[in-house]
């Protein structure tokens, strides 16, 4: 199990190796597509890395749910439970 | 009348060198780029030795781009960033700006890593990227992307002629008036065990592995086939009344160009080099150019027993005794789909500045070899026209004539 703040920080690492995203711009209200610049298929990367990083399963039809990083911050935490 | 087709920009990144001036310089001081293959992987291999790129790619393209390309893709945007500033980053119309840059092998690095990692750990872990990094039109695509091309981006595969078909290409769309300018060349990056031990089962290369830098010895007694290499050359062609209205430095004129096919075998040259000399005829043709001007010929000459002696008597043939040749392929080693690329910058070179590169390690001619090459020592020449030959697996001929602008 992970606090929130520990998965918004892993995600901003991987955010930030995937797409060279800056770690202080994340934050949970940030849109990937919107904000952060992510592409669809820099978004699959952040998606397969999370999993393992996380150890959580994200099935593909939930990721387009996965807007904002709160969104996936949630999932992932719903999904450790 | 026939529109003029002129050089205004020239890229590349290469064994010699990280830009066009490093590997002119090094071309002109008759240094190898080949060196010993390092990696684990290579022990097992019976060649061992390869023309390595002078400066990494990926330490001069931005991380996250990079992580999106095959090797192939970052030497095409290396030497398309450079000609494209070399022929002065213009303004051009972007609707009229076109793309022409072949590889022969595509993104097989992409494709070999991907499948390890599929064999390894899963689908799930295959990149996304996968795709694009490892279609051979990647490389012309991104070099579209980056440019804003929208004329039309294209992608000539002919194997080792790929390079030179390409700005043969490039030479029609402008004619057609398709484009006003073209980014036209070739790229490849293959130095992988198993492209390698592909070519090395075909006893294509030189397994002269305890001397790496003499490996590469086209016409000389010695030569014992070629040496991979990798990289990439891009030039900037243009419609000459457009290049002459925005100022361009122009350095030569892409004159005529002639593309045929064999029609004998998928790997054997023709013996008598009847394919080559039917391309060198009607690249002359095209560009009504004499014979007796083209004083100087880049020959494809990559260093193997059977091909270098039929495009000798190709040259003969088609232009007489009187041209003086070189093969650069002695100093980078054979770049595949970029070989024509890089071997026309040569051209354009010796041209613009009056100069021929050597051929290095011809030490002891074969007794065949019965035309003129400069040896050891780069030599000056008043170059009113010269011609660029690339054959390619597949019976492919491009035959370049570049002329003084």
């Amino acid at each position: 199990m992970s606090t929130r703040e520990e998965i918004a920080g892993g995600l901003a690492e991987i955010l930030e190796e995937v797409a060279g995203v800056n770690p202080d711009d994340v934050a949970e209200e940030k849109s990937f597509t919107d904000d952060l610049d992510v592409d669809s298929l820099s978004m699959v990367e952040v998606v397969v890395a999370a999993e393992e990083k996380f150890g959580v399963k994200i099935p593909d039809d939930e990721v387009p749910n996965l807007k904002t990083v709160g969104d996936a911050v949630s999932y992932i935490v719903k999904s450790q439970a | 009348m026939s529109v003029e087709v002129v050089v205004t920009g020239l890229g590349a990144t290469t064994p010699l060198g990280g830009d066009v001036a490093s590997t002119w310089d090094a071309m002109l001081a008759g240094k190898s780029g080949v060196s010993p293959l390092t990696q684990d992987w290579a022990a097992q291999l019976t060649v061992r030795i390869a023309a390595q790129l002078a400066v990494e790619p990926s330490t001069v393209i931005d991380r996250i781009q990079a992580r999106r390309l095959d090797r192939s893709e970052m030497t095409a945007i290396v030497a398309a960033r450079e000609a494209w500033a070399d022929a002065g980053s213009p303004e051009v119309d972007k609707l009229r700006l076109a793309v022409s840059v072949g590889t022969g092998i595509g993104g097989a690095q992409t494709l070999l890593n991907q499948d390890d990692i599929l064999e390894a750990s899963g689908p799930r872990k295959v990149s996304p990227h996968t795709v694009p990094m490892l279609m051979p039109n990647g490389p012309a695509a991104w070099v579209g992307l980056e440019l804003g091309a929208q004329a039309g981006v294209h992608c000539v595969a002919s194997a080792c002629a790929t390079g030179a078909e390409a700005i043969a290409h490039a030479l029609d769309l402008i004619r057609l008036g398709r484009a006003d300018v073209v980014v036209a060349g070739g790229t490849e990056a293959v130095i992988h065990p198993l492209p390698i031990a592909g070519f090395a089962a075909m006893r294509a290369m030189s397994i002269r592995n305890d001397d790496p830098e003499r490996a590469s010895r086209p016409w000389d007694k010695g030569r014992d086939g070629f040496v991979l290499g990798e990289g990439a050359g891009v030039i900037v062609l243009e419609r000459a009344d457009h290049a002459r209205a925005r100022g361009a430095r122009i350095y030569a004129r892409l004159a005529g160009a002639g593309l045929t096919s064999d029609g004998y075998d998928i790997v054997q040259p023709h013996p008598e080099g009847d394919g080559a000399v039917r391309a060198i005829d009607f690249a002359l043709r095209d560009a009504g150019i004499a014979k007796s001007d083209v004083v100087h010929v880049n020959a494809h000459a990559t260093s193997t027993p059977v091909g270098d002696l039929a495009e000798i008597k190709a040259l003969h043939r088609a232009l007489g005794d009187h041209p003086l040749l070189t093969s650069t392929k002695s100093m980078t080693g054979h770049l595949l789909g970029a070989a024509g690329a890089v071997e026309s910058i040569a051209t354009i070179l010796a041209i613009y500045h009056g100069i021929v590169p050597p051929t290095i390690n011809l030490d002891e001619p074969d007794d065949e070899l019965d035309l003129e090459v400069v040896t050891h020592k780069a030599r000056h020449l008043d170059i009113p026209a010269a011609l660029n030959n690339s054959f390619g697996f597949g019976g492919h001929n491009a035959a370049l004539v570049f002329a003084r602008a």
